[in-house]
């Protein structure tokens, strides 16, 4: 199952990897606000995730990862 | 030490450069000093330097910015106009801390002005060349040979210090001719260990810049640029006395006004009246050290330029109104005659103070 | 074989970007640093900032880079790259700063065939000054400064730079692109790949405009920003190559 890694400090809750995600498994998490007071995105369900990759493609911030094995 | 040669003095710059291991040059055409780039655009291509005829004076001073933040010897040269095009260059490649050297053959001015020679860019050379706090080296020859020993001197010095030079010529040195004997060419070292040329994976990157967005920053970097102006104040003035130990009249006067004014002390000394001349070569740092020496056993002071009245008020700053300082100039490109300089002295040593 | 999707490239330094949520420098930034990593040439790469949102880009690659005055940045890339031919040398600019203050420096690196890749932003407006009209600003758009819509009777018509840079002899590559979504970066990074390959090859000016969006001058968020860049950016600016040598020579 692929992993998706947010680095929660650098994620600015832009959410264009919410909109690029095929799946529609991405959204912000609200209940975390980094440092600079955004709410970074997370995986919602994980194994919904055919690591595509769009995700690290339309992030403009290497904000986020995915393995895949 | 090479052969004495004719040269015109604006095509003895792009020699004394080449000599001095310039091999790049960006440049655009103004009266009066096109001849040097023509003489570039020459002569750059037969040695494998570049010669590259930018779309205006602007490009030119960027294209400098960029070729001396690559770490290489690279020159401009243009006249008075010019150098207001090229004013925000100037100020990034002092701020970036970036050598290079500017020539300014002078035109009459303002705006179109004229194209015969002035000294009326004086103030822009050692005080306002650009936004911001910042100097450059300024030489102001008074021959051709002089102009090419200088240039020499500023490549080095500019390298030293890293900062922008400046040789202050005028439309008259550089249209004259005059015998000169060239330099030993120099080959200098492609060593320039803070350059953007490429880290080859070896080094952190290196960064050419002049903007500091934290205030802090910038006015550390602001005053250690002004410790080095400091140190350069104190080691690097020149200037070249000519009967000043026993003079009353000082004249004090650079460039080709300044040959007028060593033929108007030698004409007042015949009739009598002991006139002495001190000539800076360096405009920036203005040389106080030769005035000052004099300020006591002289009784006046009189600047002689091509313009409205600008060094004389370093001159004036010099002296502290310990004596007085009188001013004469011709502008617009008139150049003053010796007989004119002469009436000068002769009203002041009459007391006309 | 495990596969790792979304590590930053080695030439984007390991620093937090300051554009906004959205913006699409951060885009750009990471496709011009993975052409140079997977070119391998950081070590002889030069970048050219210039002035802009993007003003801080020698804080983000990490090879060697000049800070240029507004609109001169091929000016300096030609100063680096004719004192160092075998440098390669690139500048990142704005519509601003290339095509108001700089076009005339654009256009003349561009005339010479100067061997630099210039990365265009196209975004419609000036981001770093808070808004204002840009040379590229469409008919009717508001701006700060045509807070009425841009009128073209008094404020002129926006400049389409490939196609004009397409008429220019010298000019090796000139082609519109966009990052809006998943195949179109993909396209993007292949068309920034052939702008340096190109000047590896010496063939000549290569320009890669991106059509960009600007999330909060535009008063949007970034997914609507994308939407309005499809809607009214690339029917005026069409994406496409508008000039290639490398396909004419074939």
């Amino acid at each position: 199952m692929p992993k998706v890694i947010v680095d929660n400090n650098r994620c600015k809750g832009c959410e264009m990897c919410v909109i690029a995600c095929p799946k529609k498994i991405l959204e912000l998490d609200h209940s975390i606000t980094n440092g600079k007071g955004y709410h970074p995105a997370h995986i919602t369900d994980a194994s919904k995730c055919i690591g595509c990759g769009s995700c690290t493609i339309m992030c403009p911030d290497c904000a986020i990862r995915v393995e895949v094995e | 030490m090479g052969e004495k040669v004719l040269m015109k003095g604006n095509e003895a710059i792009a020699e004394a450069a080449i000599a001095a291991g310039c091999r790049h040059f960006f440049g655009y055409p103004i009266t009066p000093q096109t001849e040097v780039a023509a003489y570039m655009s020459k002569r750059m291509p037969k040695i494998g330097g570049v010669y590259l005829q930018a779309e205006s004076e602007v490009a030119s001073i960027n294209m400098v910015l960029g070729a001396g933040a690559a770490g290489v010897r690279v020159m401009t040269s243009t006249s008075s106009p010019g150098i207001s095009l090229m004013s925000e260059g100037i100020s990034y490649i002092a701020g970036s801390d970036v050598p290079c050297l500017i020539v300014n053959v002078e035109r009459g001015g303002p705006g179109l002005g004229g194209i015969q020679p002035s000294q009326s860019d004086y103030f822009q050379a050692t005080k306002a060349t650009g936004h911001g706090d910042f100097h450059m080296l300024v030489f102001a020859p008074s021959t051709v040979q002089e102009t090419v020993d200088l240039i020499s001197d500023a490549f080095d010095l500019g390298d030293k210090y890293r900062m922008p030079t400046m040789i202050l010529s005028d439309g008259l040195l550089g249209q004259m001719m005059e015998p000169v004997v060239l330099p030993e060419p120099k080959d200098p070292a492609d060593n320039k260990d803070w350059a953007a040329k490429g880290h080859q994976g070896k080094r952190p990157h290196n960064v050419v810049n002049s903007l500091y967005i934290e205030p802090s920053v910038l006015e550390k970097l602001n005053i250690e640029r002004f410790e080095k102006y400091e140190k350069i104040k104190e080691t690097e003035q020149r200037a070249e006395e000519y009967l000043a130990d026993d003079a009353d009249i000082i004249l004090v006067a650079f460039g080709a006004s300044s040959r007028v004014a060593h033929s108007a002390v030698d004409m007042a000394r015949k009739q009598g009246i002991k006139a002495g001349l001190i000539r800076p070569i360096t405009v920036w740092p203005f040389p106080e050290k030769f005035i000052k020496k004099h300020v006591d056993h002289a009784k006046a002071f009189l600047s002689v330029e091509m313009n409205m009245g600008q060094m004389v008020e370093d001159v004036r700053l010099t002296v502290a109104e310990k004596k007085p300082v009188k001013f004469f100039g011709r502008t617009g490109g008139m150049v003053p005659t010796p007989k004119e300089v002469l009436a000068e002295i002769v009203k002041i040593n009459g007391g006309d103070c | 074989m495990s596969k790792v999707m979304g590590e930053r490239p080695k030439a984007l330094l390991d620093v937090p970007l300051h554009y906004c949520p959205g913006c699409t420098h951060g885009i750009v930034h990471r496709l011009v640093a993975e052409v140079i990593d997977e070119l391998g040439i950081e070590g002889k790469t030069v970048g050219i900032a210039s002035v802009g949102c993007s003003v801080f880009t020698y804080n983000y690659f990490g090879c060697d880079m000049v800070q240029a005055p507004h609109g001169r940045a091929p000016a300096v890339a030609t100063g680096v790259k004719r004192a160092r031919p075998d440098n390669v040398v690139f500048t990142y600019q704005g519509d601003g700063d290339l095509a108001a203050i700089g076009m005339g420096e654009t256009v003349h690196a561009a005339a010479r065939g100067e061997n630099i890749v210039a990365i265009f932003i196209n975004n419609a407006i000036y981001g770093m000054t808070g808004g204002q009209m840009a040379p590229t600003t469409l008919p009717g758009q508001v701006t700060q400064t045509t807070p009425y819509g841009r009128d073209t009777s008094v404020a002129g018509n926006p400049i389409r730079v490939c196609e004009l840079l397409s008429s220019v002899k010298g000019v090796a590559l000139a082609e519109r692109v966009t990052v809006d979504c998943v195949k179109n970066v993909k396209a993007a990074k292949r068309a920034i790949k052939k702008a340096f390959e190109y000047q590896m090859a010496g063939k000549g000016y290569c320009i890669v405009e991106v059509v960009s969006t600007c999330p909060t001058n535009w008063g949007m968020s970034p997914g609507d920003a994308l939407q309005w860049l499809r809607d009214n950016m690339l029917p005026y600016y069409p994406l496409g190559v508008y000039k290639d040598v490398g396909e004419e020579e074939k």
